[in-house]
């Protein structure tokens, strides 16, 4: 309370005249190092893969419009969900039951478009799809329901209550149609999972793109406004200027990415007829833009931000992860909270179920097959941590990247064998675990 | 200090068992206006729990409490709050992981248009009643697991008066602090005590009592040994009530 700590107070400003220039740029820009960190994890795993590729394959694949439009499909499923379960081990809490909730949501979907709805809705009827997700999302959201439930209010550690529903919501899914295949999934459901047709276009990726541009700068602008307003310290303009620069030159480079991949020519071909289009479809260059589940996850992610760090729900869910007691003595209901996160968590993993069968145009019961186990080490890799209280949303669905750019490069450097791409997963989660603990031992 | 009129707090017959174990053993004890009252007694005398009970952590089996003479329904931390009763745990009770200012605001956040938590608001509401308390606290924007025990405890207090405290409950404010912080929390009692602010002071240290209670309340095993008027009493007589559990003859 008096001046003890006073040399601390003082030992930064001393400091900073010693500071490198790099760590002059990351204080001043008030950047997350935690998180440049793992970009530039990425970015080496990325060239990584390529520059492989160049040097014994003869070319490299990995840093191409195609790859990278596709990785971006594969991170959909696993990053909606990683969101989720950052509410979830934040609050120490853990969920194994979600890839089985994707399996049991997509199949009762599966069965609702396929067999049931037509019947009353005629086929590829419009509505179809649309009530298939909500009750898709619902029902995920309903088995989350009781899973919390169990946890807060009988007060079964959630590992055994997710692990039991790992195994009976994998069996409720074999039973839903006795282990059948259950396809194809209505047309305008398979949009939602992505392919020529499910991405929006080389216009619309430009109208998504600038929006995000504009947002970010509005952001940028209300948040110095409101330093501004209270007399809170300024970032320099120079700092300001380079993270709105950073910020708008990646949507700008994710739209030329996805511009540039074309969709390919048999679907051009059937394109051009159905339109009556006289230029021969070799001529022809129709890009893909972003892809439906990659705006999904992306309207899923900035969901979950503005929830965890703009809302009391979320300030609760780092409360209770921090100090469950005070949060309780603060007057939080930490039980009924849990309801809501195991809720959440159900809600994502269906909606992950939606895009997950759309994508495969239809519906087995081994969907979302030991999703749960990528979910979580994607949580993990993205700094959420297990002891609770600390976790990001954009950490996590930069986690998935990771995994899904490990996978998919082992994959384009010939060794595709699942084996393979399983160590080398596992290594990277022990060793991202192992830098976060360096990282955070010499950060504190 | 006047014990004339309506006493700020009364709880009436207080019990409360864990698992057969009285913790506490029809216990009744008053609050009067800017008045200083010291909780005091041996480890697992009861002390804590009584008051958990006040705070709203732990429920009565069975006793009244009244506020300002109205019986008062306390289930839980929230109603505790509602009724301008604030709490200075023990352990403090701040989540390590938060800053500043979202530990003086947990559970009751500032909020902007669409229900948007006012980060900025509420670090500048903070910072004014920092600023009051410990002049020279100035991490603001880190989690309080970074600051020193007397900031932490800094935290815990601005926490408790920044709500308009009229019942204020501190369980062993000074155990963590130095002898300036200590100091530090004696001014600040006898500034909130001038607000007509009532204050159960839960201690063990029995010189601290000596020097800002009024009235002394001492148990042993879950029941009330007695209750006296500090300034009527030594140091000896409290320490025999709290070990003999025997009322001196002057007592109140």
């Amino acid at each position: 309370m008096t001046d003890t700590n006073e040399h601390q107070e003082h030992a930064p400003q001393v400091s900073t005249a010693k500071l490198n220039p790099v760590a002059k740029f990351v204080r001043a820009t008030e950047l997350d190092t935690r998180m440049l960190g793992m970009v530039g994890a990425l970015i080496l795993i990325w060239l990584g893969f390529h520059f492989y590729g160049v040097f014994f394959k003869g070319g490299g694949v990995f840093l191409t419009p195609r790859n990278l439009w596709n990785l971006s499909v594969q991170t959909a499923v696993t990053g909606i969900m990683a969101t989720g379960m950052v509410l979830v081990i934040v609050t120490r809490n853990i969920d194994l039951s979600v890839g089985s909730i994707v399996g049991f949501t997509g199949m009762i979907m599966g069965v609702l478009q396929v067999n049931i709805l037509p019947q009353y809705l005629g086929l590829g009827h419009p509505a179809i799809w649309v009530i298939t997700v909500i009750v898709g999302i619902l029902l995920g959201g309903l088995i989350g329901c009781l899973q919390g439930w169990l946890t807060a209010y009988l007060a079964i550690p959630a590992f055994i209550v997710t692990l039991g529903g790992m195994l009976i919501w994998r069996g409720a899914a074999f039973l839903v149609a006795d282990g059948k295949t259950i396809a194809p999934v209505d047309q305008n459901f398979a949009l939602l999972g992505g392919g020529p047709y499910g991405a929006i276009g080389s216009t619309g990726s430009w109208i998504v793109g600038l929006l995000g541009c504009a947002v970010v700068l509005l952001l940028m602008y209300r948040g110095r406004m409101n330093r501004m307003k209270h007399d809170f310290r300024l970032r320099p303009l120079w700092a300001e200027a380079t993270v709105a620069g950073l910020a708008c030159g990646v949507l700008i480079a994710a739209v030329l990415v996805v511009d540039a991949y074309p969709w390919p020519i048999g679907i051009v071909k059937a394109y051009a007829e159905a339109h009556n289009i006289s230029t021969p479809p070799s001529e022809l260059f129709i890009s893909h833009g972003f892809a439906i589940p990659v705006l999904i996850l992306a309207a899923v992610g900035i969901g979950m931000t503005i929830l965890m760090t703009r809302t009391r729900f979320g300030r609760y869910v780092f409360a209770i992860g921090g100090n469950p007691e005070a949060a309780a003595l603060s007057g939080i209901d930490t039980r009924m909270m849990t309801v809501k996160i195991f809720a959440l968590m159900g809600m994502l993993a269906g909606l992950a179920a939606v895009v997950a069968s759309a994508r495969l145009t239809s519906a087995t019961n081994a969907l979302g097959d030991l999703e749960e186990l990528y979910v979580i080490a994607s949580a993990v890799i993205g700094g959420t941590s297990l002891a609770g209280g600390v976790g990001t949303i954009y950490g996590a669905i930069i986690g998935t990247m990771v995994i899904q750019s490990l996978q998919t490069g082992m994959v384009l450097i010939g060794y595709g064998d699942g084996s393979y791409r399983k160590i080398v997963v596992g290594l990277a989660l022990v060793l991202a675990v192992y830098l976060d603990i360096i990282y955070r031992k010499k950060t504190n | 200090m006047s014990k004339s009129g309506t006493p700020l707090v009364e709880m009436r017959d207080i019990s409360i068992a864990f698992g057969g174990i009285k913790a506490v053993d029809h216990v009744s004890i008053d609050l009067y206006p800017g008045e200083v009252v010291g909780l005091l007694g041996h480890n697992g005398a009861g002390k804590s729990t009584l008051i958990k009970c006040l705070s709203g952590a732990y429920q009565a089996d069975a006793g009244e409490i009244y506020v300002n003479g109205e019986k008062a329904e306390i289930s839980n931390p929230r109603d505790a709050r509602s009724y301008n009763i604030e709490t200075i745990y023990q352990t403090l009770a701040l989540a390590d992981n938060l800053n500043a200012a979202s530990n003086l605001f947990l559970g009751r956040e500032i909020v902007g248009p669409g229900g948007f938590l006012d980060d900025s608001a509420m670090e500048a509401e903070t910072r004014k009643i920092l600023a009051r308390l410990n002049p020279n606290f100035r991490k603001f924007d880190v989690p309080v697991s970074a600051l020193s025990g007397g900031q932490r405890q800094s935290v815990a207090i601005a926490r408790a008066v920044y709500f308009n405290a009229k019942i204020l409950i501190m369980d062993e404010p000074t155990a963590a602090l130095g002898p300036q912080e200590t100091q530090m929390v004696a001014e600040l009692i006898a500034e909130l005590k001038k607000q007509g602010i009532g204050i159960f002071l839960i201690e063990h240290d029995i010189h601290a009592v000596m020097d800002l209670c009024d009235r002394a309340v001492v148990m042993k095993n879950g029941q009330r040994v007695g209750t006296v008027n500090v300034n009527e009493v030594t140091d000896e007589d409290i320490l025999g009530m709290i070990i003999m559990g025997k009322k001196p003859e002057n007592a109140v």
